[in-house]
């Protein structure tokens, strides 16, 4: 054992803590008589190194370790184009009922009614929310779902016999699945420049456009936060190509019940439910990215979707469907939570959402664009993008505004994204923040810019009271130390 | 503006007001300008909303008209398994810090939930015996169509083999995944020839009937071809039988559903995945790595990150951007709290119940299990009638039977049983088998 | 630091020392400095040839990641394992213990095509 040092916490891991004898839980006792074991030599001869811990030390350890995150539960955490909404409690309840939570994905359709009936509910709320009728819930997160939309994309113009669209157009502006999809889908990825408001550059699209687009793809509202004015121009030069406009709609929270995306153009989208749509984001998933086409597109959805026939629910495959892209029917954990959502929210309620999102996000940008720079300082949506750099002309980084924010208990925005903004921080407050909440959050940003005049130092070396300082994250990539090693006994080197 | 307030939203009409001076505007009108004049505030055909207490009856009582396993003894397995989940499993999942993070992408502030996926990683190349392995997947079968991918770039081979013994939901997947790619699928026996371009061979143990497969041999033979070894495999069985590290497996992919994880319908789950330590540059997905601080402290961060898209974009590993870390959190909770006699137990008290069962229907007229090989928690009865007929009279009897595989066995019937079926459960199936019978 | 003017430099900020007929290859400190703390190297195996300009490997950084394009053509006689080992070496001095690659020329005339210390410093000027 080390020497204790006050205030340090124990972290060593659960093998470093290992005993030999000890358990964590007790498990039944065979009740049939022993059977014969196969040929020794498909047996496992060592056990698996397991470590050996009794109950009360795997609560604490496990306790302990969820004490050094921030979480939507205990911090601000304004972190753009995530949509660190609250997560309502009663969806996890509704989640774990024994009838939700305990059903097998193989059971037949008689005995999960209840289920599909949510699903097939679930598919008609987003199908009105979006103006996409044709809905699939099956993906599993949004870049399954942006997979899946690509790939129904190509089955329509193979469908057409227009073999030769296979291009995506992409904005220079957008989150780096969309081309990583783009890509899996067999397509060439061409990127479209913004123009200097962050709008797509619609000359320059009419440039791109030709018989070889598959797809533009556009993420809606704007990485930027903002939204697209010239958007029916924009839909319609590429219907005009023959192509399809795909959107990019994993963030919804500002579009809820101001617009449907269908009505503008769109012919195919995704949506994560763990942004809009309140399902807790888990530490990095599950997700859920449902994906949603129009009525020409229906018969090409993966495979499951529910159908209804009276007050009958089957899980059924569409006609032309592309097939299946996991497991079973999709996060149907995940399903349940966003569909209590929905219903708690409520018809009355989705305007109110994306009302209270956009002038959250427009207060913020409104007090702080004299001390920070915003990257194109007009209305904005459910976010907007800061871009401090006449702070870094003065040494202080995003990067180091972001760590200083930390030790104020407030989460770091998102840094350096989009691309296209030097220095990017890309604020979404969402409408579960009260007026207090970002009042404070701007009176701390405030602060910090007096701190890079009276001593830089405290942001660089921020952050200070974490469990962990900066972390050497060259040193992780160059030396991968992946998994626990024996020799690995100490927690401190001091 | 509605009136009725929201529960989740915190600020007043009257703050709002205040909201909209100071950003200099005098509605929310002139927030959404942008927004086409003839498409905006659409009417949303949706229903009112529900109180907490109104919402909690609804719900309930669609879950009310779902059959529940537990209230009914349940046989059903086929990639997704019913297992006894420790109460500390429940109680760590649901602290809202781990609950209700983000991916930590500011490891400082995230060092619970990258622990435990440092914990993760560690746990499955014990189980698996592999020497790397990432953060998690979305489920099984798509880690498994990821790992054939890989072997592809690994191998700069452009054909894929697949052991004709896989669940073909599994072969369903790979073909969506590798569509655009071109990439040819083979579907191969046993005793088939490896094709000479092919990147690997995909082989599943226990395999879509239950069996356990030689994985040793099957590996041995996709390297005579230059071909790697890629496998799916039950994690719960690995605490018996052979791991495939063992068996010089050179990807292994996992449906991680099995350790502590609730049915739930199917979702979500976790993928996992493991290789050789020579091809971890070309594993898809998130990585943590143990690391140090300014002060020299040990501490957890993401790495590898320039296989990921969104530093690679187009030419990334892949496309994912999640690690499904809640449910790697259930998974760890689930091996620590087991532990290593734990883990071992289970898997043995579902090999012995699961052959005791098998032994026990064998023996009744008309029905007769597959003798394919060695199997594990699984395997395949031939009934004396469509296995659909015999599940609809077995729920009548408060029992939901097993996978009909009539599509690929006729009248086949894949019956699963684990820990919590008890022998009262198991004796409860084989007298209603025995009652339902032949037509 | 200065940059050396026994060699020549590529526009995508590589350079090539030759002495005899053999090119030594490596990134320039401009290069470097624009990628932060190198991680990785990919490197290709000694014998394969190489065209001039063409792509032969990729540089790591924690949160980018570069193509490596050859200034010259010819063979691969060398590589630089001690990089690939401690990618940090090339943090150290692109121009020394940085190198990574020997290659035999296979057509002299191809330095014609690359910049001179002052031209390329012209060129990370602008």
């Amino acid at each position: 054992m080390n020497v204790p040092i006050p205030g340090e916490i124990d972290r060593r891991l659960l093998n470093d803590r290992s005993v030999s004898g000890r358990i964590g839980v007790r498990m039944p006792d065979l009740d049939v008589p022993e059977q014969p074991l196969p040929d020794s030599g498909l047996l496992r001869s060592v056990p698996a190194h397991l470590p050996e811990v009794s109950q009360p030390e795997v609560v604490r350890y496990f306790t302990t370790l969820s004490r050094m995150n921030f979480s939507i539960d205990t911090n601000f955490y304004p972190l753009g184009s995530c949509t660190m909404k609250y997560n309502p409690k009663i969806n996890e309840e509704m989640a774990f009922l024994p009838g939700m939570g305990g059903i097998h994905p193989h059971q037949p359709d008689e005995t999960v009614q209840g289920a599909l009936q949510l699903i097939w509910e679930l598919q008609s709320d987003l199908g009105e929310i979006t103006g996409l009728p044709g809905v699939c819930l099956a993906p599993l997160a949004g870049a399954q779902g942006e997979y899946t939309g690509l790939m129904v994309a190509r089955a329509y113009f193979a469908d057409r016999g227009e073999t030769a669209r296979t291009v995506a157009l992409i904005p220079d502006s957008a989150h780096g699945t969309n081309p990583a999809s783009a890509a899996m889908a067999g397509l060439d990825v061409i990127t479209v420049p913004s123009d200097s408001d962050g709008n797509v550059n619609v000359e320059a699209l009419r440039g791109l456009v030709d018989e070889r687009t598959c797809v533009f793809m556009l993420t809606i509202p704007s990485t930027l936060g903002l939204f697209e004015p010239n958007i029916l121009e924009i839909t319609s030069v590429v219907h005009e190509a023959g192509g399809l406009v795909y959107a990019d709609g994993a963030n919804l929270n500002a579009l809820l019940g101001i617009v449907k995306i269908g009505d503008l153009g769109f012919d195919i989208a995704h949506s994560n439910l763990h942004k809009t749509f309140s399902t807790p984001h888990g530490g990095g998933g599950p997700g859920a990215g449902p994906v949603l086409v129009s009525e020409e597109l229906r018969r090409f959805l993966p495979t499951p979707v529910v159908e209804r026939t009276g007050d009958d629910y089957r899980l059924v495959a569409p006609p032309d469907t592309i097939g299946r892209v996991n497991g079973f029917h999709g996060s149907f954990g995940v399903l349940v939570r966003a569909y209590t959502y929905i219903r708690a929210v409520g018809v009355e309620g989705m305007r109110e959402i994306a009302e209270n999102a956009i002038i959250n996000a427009n207060y913020i940008r409104s007090a702080l664009s004299g001390e920070f720079g915003i990257a194109v300082d007009r209305i904005c949506m459910h976010e907007c993008v800061l871009s401090p750099q006449a702070q870094k002309a003065k040494g202080v980084s995003a990067l180091d505004i972001s760590k200083r924010l930390i030790d104020y208990g407030i989460h770091p925005p998102t840094m350096y994204f989009p691309l296209i903004i030097p220095e990017a921080l890309m604020v979404e407050p969402t409408e579960t923040e009260s007026k207090d909440t970002l009042d404070r959050f701007i009176a701390v940003m405030r602060q910090i810019n007096r701190e890079i005049e009276e001593d830089p130092d405290l942001l660089h070396d921020a952050p200070h009271d974490t469990p962990n300082t900066r972390l050497d994250e060259a040193g992780a990539a160059r030396n991968p130390y992946l998994h626990w090693r024996p020799e690995q006994n100490s927690q401190a080197a001091d | 503006m509605t009136t009725k307030a929201s529960p989740y939203i915190p600020n007043t009409d009257a703050e709002r007001e205040l909201m909209l001076a100071a950003i200099g505007v005098r509605s929310i009108e002139d927030l959404v300008r942008d927004v086409p004049a003839q498409h905006r505030f659409p009417h949303l055909d949706l229903r009112p909303a529900l109180s907490e207490f109104d919402l909690t009856a609804e719900i309930s009582a669609l879950a009310a008209r779902n059959a529940t396993p537990g209230e009914y003894a349940c046989f059903l397995g086929g990639g997704a398994y019913r297992h006894y989940i420790p109460s500390v499993v429940k109680s760590v999942v649901a602290r809202g810090e781990f609950l209700t993070s983000y991916t930590p992408y500011q490891p400082e502030v995230a060092q619970g939930t990258l622990q435990v996926g440092f914990e993760f990683q560690s746990m499955i190349c014990e189980i698996t015996g592999m020497e790397v392995a990432n953060a998690g997947m979305y489920d099984g079968p798509t880690a498994f169509a990821e790992g054939a991918l890989m072997a592809c770039r690994i191998t700069r081979r452009q054909t894929i083999a697949v052991l004709d013994t896989v669940d073909p939901r599994n072969i369903a997947i790979l073909d969506a995944y590798s569509r655009h790619q071109d990439i040819k699928i083979v579907v191969i026996g046993r005793d088939d020839d490896l094709p000479e371009d092919a990147a690997c061979l995909m082989v599943q143990s226990p395999n879509e009937y239950g069996v356990v497969e030689d994985l040793a041999a099957l590996a041995a033979r996709s390297h005579t071809s230059g071909a790697l070894a890629v496998a799916s495999v039950n994690p719960t069985s690995l605490g018996m039988f052979r791991s495939p590290g063992e068996c010089d497996v050179d990807i292994v992919a996992a449906e991680g559903q099995a350790l502590g994880v609730p049915l739930s319908f199917g979702g979500p789950y976790v993928g996992l995945f493991a290789c050789k330590d020579v091809y971890k540059r070309q594993m898809p997905g998130r990585i943590v790595g143990r690391t140090t601080d300014t002060k020299g402290r040990v501490g957890y961060a993401l790495t590898l990150q320039t296989r990921e898209q969104h530093i690679r974009r187009e030419r990334a590993t892949s496309n994912i951007c999640t690690s499904t870390a809640l449910i790697g959190l259930l998974m760890t909770t689930y091996l620590a709290a087991l532990g290593r006699e734990g883990f071992r137990q289970v898997a043995e008290l579902c090999y012995h119940k699961a052959h005791y069962a098998a032994a026990e229907i064998d023996r009744l007229p008309g029905y007769s299990v597959r003798n394919d090989g060695p199997f594990f928690h699984e395997f395949v009865v031939e009934c004396p009638r469509p296995p659909a007929e015999i599940n609809t009279a077995l729920l009548d009897h408060k029992i939901i039977g097993g996978l009909d595989l009539s599509d690929r066995t006729p009248n086949g019937m894949l019956i699963c049983v684990t820990e919590v079926n008890t022998r009262a459960e198991i004796d409860r199936l084989v007298s209603a088998l025995a009652e339902i019978g032949p037509r | 630091m200065t940059t050396p003017g026994d060699r020549k430099y590529s526009d995508e900020h590589e350079w090539a020392l030759v002495e005899g007929n053999i090119a030594t290859v490596g990134i320039t400190q401009y290069a470097t400095d624009s990628l932060g703390d190198v991680v990785y190297v990919d490197l290709p195996d000694t014998g394969a040839t190489i065209s001039q300009f063409d792509k032969f490997g990729e540089i790591e950084s924690v949160k980018a990641v570069s193509d490596l394009f050859s200034p010259v053509g010819g063979t691969i006689v060398e590589v630089n394992t001690g990089v690939a080992d401690m990618p940090e070496k090339v943090n150290q001095d692109p121009y020394t213990v940085g190198w990574l690659l020997k290659i035999e020329l296979a057509d002299p005339s191809q330095l014609d095509k690359l910049m001179d210390a002052t031209a390329y410093d012209n060129l990370t000027a602008e």
